[in-house]
């Protein structure tokens, strides 16, 4: 693959010698030409070092620039890197065709990559190749849910609550909605219930959100809590202690205790006015479902929490639970 | 020609240039020209804010009346942009407080804007009129208390789609007796009910309120009376629109709708019942923009609405309209220009609804002036998105979600290459493009050689090497923003192409293969441009150089280093690159 690199002249041109973009250079028109797609595809995933013998001509101090995509063990697919970090569905999720087979990625197997890769060069258009992840979308087929990825689909939080509310009662008394509808689409039934809120935990920077309405107990959210943080708290701490992890993310060791203040951290909400309670203080499921049986979102807890945190147990003012006097300054 | 004209003159000729682009070009003719029209500037638009700083603009430009100003980057409206990493607006506030006593209007689009700020506001601009926060955050309805109390002149206050902290619904008593002002009133983000005597008196002493869009709290039984004292509305989004059926209601709706013959936009429709939606039939036939997409309704009541709607430009909405339902809107509505389809259940594992790329094609078969498309979708073909675009080759934006990462053509199984390669072949005027569905690095070569006037392109779970990028950055010549994730893209193609960087306004990379070393070395070769790897797995140095980052934010500057990074943003310039090494 080196070989014929350095022989190609158009990559020669891929340096920005100077500040002109050379995209200016490509004639447009030589797009169609075969010879030049071949010249062109040999540039192929990283890891040749043409480009570089010129750089270091400009910048002699950077030599010792590491070859990419060494076997290095933080090379992983963004598809589990993601899917750890932002897997905060159900514990139930069904497995993932697209986390369990390798997207098409040049770090995690190189050489087999760049093979298959060429190889399909030569056949652009045939069938999906191997490597890549496709599950089979015939209609026919049940599929398994898509991977919770942050930020796939994307679609803006705000439409993901779209049809809290009301809409379900009242749809279903409208005296046009379809609910003898054999095969049709049922709004009331199927309009996602979900309800996002954002969640911050003590010494670590990024914001999370989390759905609540995917939970119906507190045990379950401070499990899903406990799963989505307990990995960066141990990345956290094995960063502070200057090693390098070789699992990203890998099972970080459970936090725990998030409920009963046993733990090293305390799971607390900010409610509707602002003030600061102990997650678990209200009971999840009011009175009021267990007599009316109305769905679970009128739970008191679901319905007034604005956002969650996850605080230092020992910087949380010693709290007597269950009582409004519970309530934890905002400011304190 | 400079010579000829004094500079008054060569004012009041500049005063006809709205365009940002035109009062550039001027600006560039010579110093006289650079000299007069800086002073005559009125209108400044910074598409980063961290792409200059305060002070350099308030130099260049003393005279500014009106600043619009973006912040994060667009990847932020899918919680990809961790919570903190900047885009504050108070430094530009406090900045503009003491430089632009005269300043009129603010536009912000995803920034952080807190209570200070507004106050800052409230308080320095005398003759401030415009107010659009825009998927901005970080403030609170005390904030829009003390714009309401004291901003007199106030013409325009829109907070859409911003995430506000909702502390009471007593703002709205803020606003003044005796302000009368209001052009255009937009609170549908917020959650809390507001006070609607408040809002019913302040409709009702704005003779020029033109644009009212009111939020979910307020009830639909209420709507008539805020109609009736304000019949001149053009836009109007509802609160939920659902209420016990009762004939009075439909009645009294009826007739509140039937007086405001200037309606052209409706918005709104929360737990809309299809039941009332007769009672706006009257206005249909003025509406030329319509935004269903919280309206969780089925198909054949979506259609008799739309179907209603002759002279439709402007369609949100869910997919619960379907294949059947697009297929009318294609029959009814012949200036339909922009489309939006959004999922209902983008979440769920199976179709919730009959709505397959189909629907797309019909639109496009059906409706000449469409250019604008947003479309969520489960399964699509090549065979439909080359339809798409023969079909309607003056397309402007296409953006097309299929709701499973990398599905391939469903009929063929293959990849999704030759029919977006169609569309950027046939769609010459393309401006935006945001794809889905298994993609190879050919798809990039199309784009690379066809795509020449697109400015803003979005990538997620496409391609297979750098060759994909490379070609995107070597051959889109009016590329300005480019946002990828988990592709797998690299050093070679980013930093063959690092001078491109320079042309354009940002590029976005999370869950690719660009290496920290990669990273430190962009830094240090381009000084004007900013280098941030976002990374919340700790310090970037303290993994090999060869292993990738988590997120690439690249982006143009003339400012100095913004000094509000948070713990989790490294900035890559030459001298702290080094400091690392």
């Amino acid at each position: 693959m080196e070989g014929y690199s350095r022989k190609d002249p158009q990559l020669l041109d891929l340096i920005p010698k100077d500040r002109e973009c050379f995209v200016a250079k490509r004639a447009e028109e030589d797009h169609g030409v075969s010879e030049e797609k071949k010249l062109e595809l040999s540039l192929g995933p990283p890891g040749g070092g043409d480009y570089w013998t010129i750089t270091k001509t400009s910048h002699e101090s950077l030599l010792s620039f590491p070859t990419y995509f060494s076997t290095n063990p933080c090379v992983k697919s963004p598809w589990q890197h993601q899917a750890f970090l932002h897997h905060l569905q159900s514990a139930a999720q069904l497995p993932l065709p697209a986390m369990k087979e390798s997207p098409p990625q040049p770090c995690t197997n190189r050489a087999a990559a760049v093979e298959l890769q060429s190889a399909e060069k030569k056949k652009a258009f045939s069938p999906a190749p191997a490597n890549t992840a496709v599950p089979n979308s015939s209609s026919a087929q049940k599929r398994t849910a898509p991977a919770p990825v942050v930020g796939w689909p994307p679609i803006r939080s705000f439409r993901k609550n779209i049809a809290t509310g009301s809409s379900s009662k009242l749809a279903s008394e409208s005296p046009n909605s379809a609910a003898d509808k054999v095969s049709g689409p049922k709004p009331a039934d199927n309009s996602p219930r979900t309800l996002f809120v954002k969640i911050n935990m003590d010494g670590i920077p990024i914001g999370r959100k989390v759905d609540l309405k995917a939970y119906n107990s507190y045990e379950k959210l401070a499990c899903a809590v406990d799963e989505l943080f307990s990995g960066l708290v141990a990345a956290q701490s094995e960063v502070c202690a200057g090693g390098i992890k070789g699992e990203e993310g890998g099972e970080g060791k459970a936090i725990g205790g998030l409920l009963d203040g046993s733990g090293e951290y305390t799971l607390v909400y900010e409610d509707n006015e602002g003030d600061r309670m102990l997650v678990g203080d209200v009971p999840w499921q009011d009175l009021e479902f267990i007599f009316t049986n109305t769905p679970s979102f009128s739970s008191m807890f679901v319905s007034t929490v604005k956002r969650l945190r996850v605080l230092k147990s020992s910087e949380l003012p010693r709290l007597s639970r269950g009582s409004k006097e519970g309530k934890l300054s905002l400011n304190a | 020609m400079a010579y000829s004209f004094p500079e008054e003159v060569l004012e009041h000729v500049f005063s006809f240039l709205s365009s940002d682009r035109d009062r550039n070009a001027v600006s560039l003719v010579c110093k006289s020209w650079y000299e007069i029209e800086r002073w005559c500037r009125r209108r400044v638009f910074i598409g980063n804010c961290y792409a200059v700083s305060p002070d350099i603009v308030i130099r260049r430009f003393p005279e500014v009346r009106a600043l619009e100003m973006k912040g994060k980057p667009h990847f932020a409206d899918f919680n990809l942009v961790p919570e903190g990493w900047g885009a504050y607006v108070h430094p530009w506030i406090r900045a503009m407080s003491e430089a632009y006593p005269l300043l009129e209007e603010i536009k912000l689009k995803r920034m952080v804007v807190t209570d200070e700020s507004l106050e800052l506001i409230a308080r320095s601009f005398k003759n401030f009129k415009v107010l659009v926060l825009s998927s901005c955050e970080g403030f609170t309805t005390d904030g829009l208390a003390s714009i309401a109390a004291n901003c007199r002149n106030l013409r325009e206050l829109d907070l859409r789609e911003s995430e506000v902290e909702d502390l009471s619904g007593h703002w709205l008593s803020h606003f003044p007796d005796n302000c009368t002002s209001l052009v255009s009133l937009n609170m549908s983000c917020l959650g809390s009910e507001v006070s609607f005597s408040a809002l019913e008196r302040l409709v009702a002493r704005c003779p020029n309120l033109r644009t009212l869009r009111l939020n979910r709290a307020v009830p639909l039984e209420k709507l008539p009376n805020l109609l009736h004292r304000a019949p001149q509305l053009v836009e109007l989004g509802t609160g939920a629109y659902s209420a016990d059926i009762r004939s009075d209601i439909f009645s009294n709706l009826a007739e509140a709708f039937s007086v405001c013959k200037q309606l052209k936009g409706l918005s709104g429709f929360w737990d809309v019942v299809p039941a009332f939606l007769p009672a706006m039939y009257s206005v249909c036939s003025g509406i030329t923009s319509l935004n269903l997409s919280y309206a969780t309704i089925q198909s054949p009541d979506l259609v008799k609405l739309v179907s209603q709607c002759r002279n439709l430009q402007r369609l949100w909405v869910l997919d619960y309209i379907e294949d059947s339902g697009l297929e009318a809107l294609a029959a009814s509505c012949k200036d339909l220009q922009e489309l939006r389809v959004f999922p209902s259940d983008p979440f769920g594992a199976e179709p919730n609804v009959a709505l397959t790329e189909q629907g797309l094609v019909s639109v496009s078969e059906g409706c000449p002036k469409l250019q604008s498309v947003l479309y969520f979708c489960r399964q699509m073909s090549n065979a439909a998105l080359v339809t798409i675009a023969r079909n309607r080759p003056e397309m402007i934006r296409f953006r097309l979600c299929i709701i499973e990462p990398q599905a391939p053509d469903y009929l063929t199984l293959e990849p999704l290459d030759t029919g977006f390669g169609a569309i950027v072949e046939n769609c010459k005027e393309l401006r935006r493009l945001s794809m889905t569905g298994l993609l190879t690095d050919k798809v990039f070569e199309y784009i690379g050689n066809h795509a020449k006037k697109l400015e803003m392109l979005s990538i997620a779970f496409a391609g297979d090497s750098d060759l994909g990028l490379h070609h995107v950055l070597s051959g889109c010549k009016s590329l300005r923003k480019l946002e990828i994730r988990d592709c797998p893209f690299g050093d070679k193609a980013l930093l063959a192409n690092a001078a491109k960087l320079e042309t354009m306004r940002s590029l976005w990379m999370s869950s690719c293969s660009v290496s920290f070393g990669a990273c430190k070395l962009l830094g240090q070769k381009m000084p004007r441009l900013n280098v941030e790897v976002i990374d919340e797995r700790g310090p970037p140095d303290s993994r090999p150089e060869s292993c990738p980052v988590e997120k690439l934010y690249v982006y143009r500057t003339v400012a100095e280093r913004r000094a509000d990074m948070p713990g989790f943003v490294w900035m890559m310039d030459g001298d702290k690159a080094l400091a690392f090494s």
